[in-house]
C-alpha cells in the first residue's frame, strides 16, 4: 500500500469523514479512509438525531436502506427543578410527511450503512488502523500520513483530517489547539431497551413516530448543561452533558448525574423497567464560531467536530458535520479536475464555500452565546429554572391565595433572586447572543 | 428519593472492549502530589479510570476508557498525563454509540 499514491486520505469514519470520501469517490477520485475502531462507528457517539436534508444531499434515495430508527413528529423542551418540569411541546401530524424532516439513529448501525456506500461509491475504508501523524516535507506541506499498522508513510494530495473532536493528528502537528475545558462538553449516554410498544404508550406514538425531550435545569447543578431522551425503535438514548470547564470547577462525577436525571420524577416512569445495554461517554464541540480552528493548509483540510463545528443552541453536529465534509470533498474534487496542487490558496475554496452554506452563517448567528451562557451558566442552569417552576406552580395551585399576592410574590421571587438590574441585562444580553 | 448507586464496574460490564494488554494508551507522568486537575479526574472520568493511591497519587488503569478525551483536554498541557488513542482495533468497541 505504502507504494501507492492516492489523491485523499482521510482521517476517521464519522459523519464528515464519511460525507467526505463518500464525495471524492463518487467523483472519480482515488480514496483511501482510515478508521480505528473494529467497524466504522464502533468509536462514534451520539445522541443521535440524523437531520435528512443535509445527508440527501449527499445521498438523495438514502431512506430505502438507511438503518432509521423513528421520524420526530414531537420535541419537548424542558426546564427541571428538583421535583418538576415546565415544558413546551411541539408535535405536529405535518412531521408525518413522506419524506420526514427528522429520524433518531443509532450510530454503530447507521455509520456501517454509510460506510458501505463509501467503499460502494469506490473509496478503500481501512479499519482496525490509527493513523498516528502526518507526515510533512521540507517545505511543510503534508503529503501523507503514518498509521500503526505499516511503519511507512502512506502518501497523497491532501489529507482530510474527520479525526473527531478529540483528533490527536492536527493538534500534534499545531494545525490547530486542543480545544480549551470551556469548548467542549462531556456527554455521557446510556442506551435503555424497552418493547417497542411501550415506548409507543408512554410517549404516545404509532408505528414509525418518535418523541424527543430536551431538558436543563437544575440536573446539571448549576453548570451549563443538557439532557436528552429520544426515542429509537426498541430502546430509548439517555444523557446529560456539562461543559468540562463546569465539571473540572465543580469535580461532579458525570454519572451521578445521570443517575440523578433518570430518577427525577418526570423521566423515571418514562424509562420503569429498562434494560441498559451500553455506557457511552463523548465530547462534544461547544465553542461556536469564536472556537472554529483554521480548517485548511498546506495538503490538508480539517472537517465536522475536529473543526468544532458544531451549533450548540440548536443542538446540530452531525449535519455540521456531513455538510462541511461534502463541501471539502467537493473543493478538493473541483481542484483536482484543474490539474491544481492542494495548496492553501486552492484549498481556501473549502472555507469559502463553507463560509457561504448554513454552517458558518449559524455559527456565526449565534456567536456570542458559548461566552453569555457559560460565564453564566448557575443563573441560567439553576435560579432561572427554579424560579420558573415555583412560578408555574404559583399559577396552578388554588389555595385561597388573592391572584394579585400571587403575581406580587413570583415577581418578588425573582426581583430578590436576580435584582432587577439584573433580569434586565440577563435578558438584554440573551437577546443580543440571539439576534 | 435519592437515585440507586450503580457501581462504575457494572456500568462499564455492559460495554465491549478489546484491551491491548501491557500497552496502556494513557499514562500519568510521576508526581509527589497531584495538580488541582489531575485530582479532580478522580471524579470526572466518566469510566472513573483514575483513583488516588495510598501515596496521595493518582494512577490511571485505562481498561474502562471510553475515549472521551476529558483528561486529555484538562491535563495534556501541563504534562500530568500522555495521551494516544489505543492501536487500531483495540479499546472501547460502541456496540449502539
Amino acid at each position: 500500500m505504502s507504494k501507492e499514491k492516492f489523491d485523499a486520505i482521510v482521517v476517521g469514519a464519522g459523519m464528515s469523514g464519511n460525507a467526505a470520501a463518500y464525495t471524492m469517490a463518487s467523483r472519480g477520485l482515488k480514496v483511501l479512509q482510515l478508521e480505528r475502531g473494529e467497524y466504522p462507528g464502533s468509536k462514534n457517539v451520539q445522541g443521535a438525531i440524523l437531520y435528512a436534508n443535509m445527508l440527501e444531499t449527499i445521498i438523495p434515495d438514502f431512506r430505502d436502506d438507511a438503518p432509521l430508527e423513528r421520524h420526530l413528529i414531537e420535541q419537548r423542551f424542558w426546564l427541571m427543578d428538583d421535583t418538576s418540569h415546565t415544558g413546551v411541546h411541539y408535535r405536529s401530524d405535518d412531521f408525518n410527511e413522506p419524506t420526514p424532516n427528522r429520524y433518531t439513529i443509532i450510530r454503530a448501525q447507521f455509520d456501517k450503512w454509510f460506510s458501505r456506500k463509501v467503499r460502494e461509491a469506490g473509496a478503500t475504508v481501512l479499519c482496525e488502523t490509527t493513523a498516528t501523524e502526518l507526515v510533512l516535507d521540507g517545505g511543510g506541506k503534508v503529503i501523507g500520513v503514518r498509521t500503526d499498522r505499516a511503519g511507512e508513510t502512506i502518501h497523497a494530495e491532501v489529507v482530510v483530517l474527520a479525526e473527531g473532536v478529540n483528533g490527536l493528528l492536527g493538534t500534534r502537528a499545531g494545525f490547530r489547539k486542543v480545544p480549551k475545558p470551556e469548548a467542549v462538553a462531556l456527554a455521557v449516554k446510556e442506551m435503555h431497551f424497552l418493547p417497542e410498544e411501550v415506548i409507543g404508550e408512554r410517549f404516545g406514538l404509532t408505528g414509525d413516530q418518535g418523541c424527543v425531550i430536551e431538558a436543563a435545569g437544575t440536573i446539571s447543578r448549576g453548570m451549563a448543561g443538557l439532557g436528552f431522551l429520544y426515542t429509537n425503535k426498541e430502546s430509548v438514548s439517555l444523557g446529560i452533558g456539562c461543559l468540562v470547564s463546569d465539571f473540572a470547577a465543580t469535580v461532579e462525577s458525570p454519572y451521578t448525574l445521570l443517575d440523578a436525571f433518570k430518577d427525577h420524577p418526570s423521566i423515571r416512569p418514562l424509562l420503569a423497567g429498562s434494560e441498559v445495554k451500553e455506557y457511552a461517554a463523548h465530547l462534544i464541540p461547544e465553542g461556536g464560531y469564536k472556537a472554529i480552528p483554521q480548517l485548511f493548509g498546506n495538503g490538508w483540510v480539517v472537517v465536522g467536530d475536529a473543526g468544532q463545528l458544531n451549533n450548540a443552541v440548536h443542538r446540530e453536529g452531525s449535519n455540521l458535520a456531513m455538510t462541511s465534509g461534502r463541501i471539502a470533498g467537493e473543493a478538493i474534487s473541483m481542484i483536482k479536475s484543474q490539474g491544481c496542487p492542494m495548496a492553501p490558496e486552492n484549498l481556501s475554496l473549502y472555507k469559502a464555500m463553507l463560509d457561504k452554506s448554513f454552517v458558518v452563517k449559524d455559527l456565526k448567528k449565534y456567536k456570542d452565546m458559548p461566552a453569555l451562557l457559560h460565564t453564566n451558566s448557575r443563573n441560567f442552569f439553576m435560579t432561572y429554572p427554579q424560579l420558573l417552576s415555583k412560578a408555574a406552580q404559583n399559577f396552578v395551585r388554588v389555595d385561597g391565595t388573592p391572584k394579585i399576592e400571587k403575581e406580587k410574590a413570583t415577581t418578588a421571587a425573582f426581583v430578590k433572586a436576580r435584582s432587577r438590574w439584573g433580569l434586565f441585562s440577563d435578558a438584554v444580553r440573551l437577546a443580543l447572543a440571539w439576534r | 428519593m435519592t437515585a440507586p448507586v450503580v457501581r462504575i464496574e457494572d456500568r462499564l460490564y455492559q460495554n465491549r472492549y478489546l484491551v491491548d494488554a501491557g500497552r496502556p494508551h494513557i499514562k500519568v507522568r510521576p508526581h509527589q502530589s497531584p495538580s488541582a486537575n489531575l485530582l479532580a479526574l478522580t471524579r470526572i472520568c466518566p469510566a472513573k479510570c483514575y483513583e488516588v493511591n495510598e501515596n496521595g497519587q493518582v494512577e490511571v488503569t485505562a481498561d474502562g476508557c471510553m475515549e472521551c478525551g476529558t483528561c486529555r483536554i484538562l491535563c495534556e498541557a501541563n504534562g500530568d498525563i500522555d495521551w494516544s488513542y489505543p492501536r487500531g482495533g483495540f479499546g472501547v468497541l460502541f456496540k449502539f454509540g
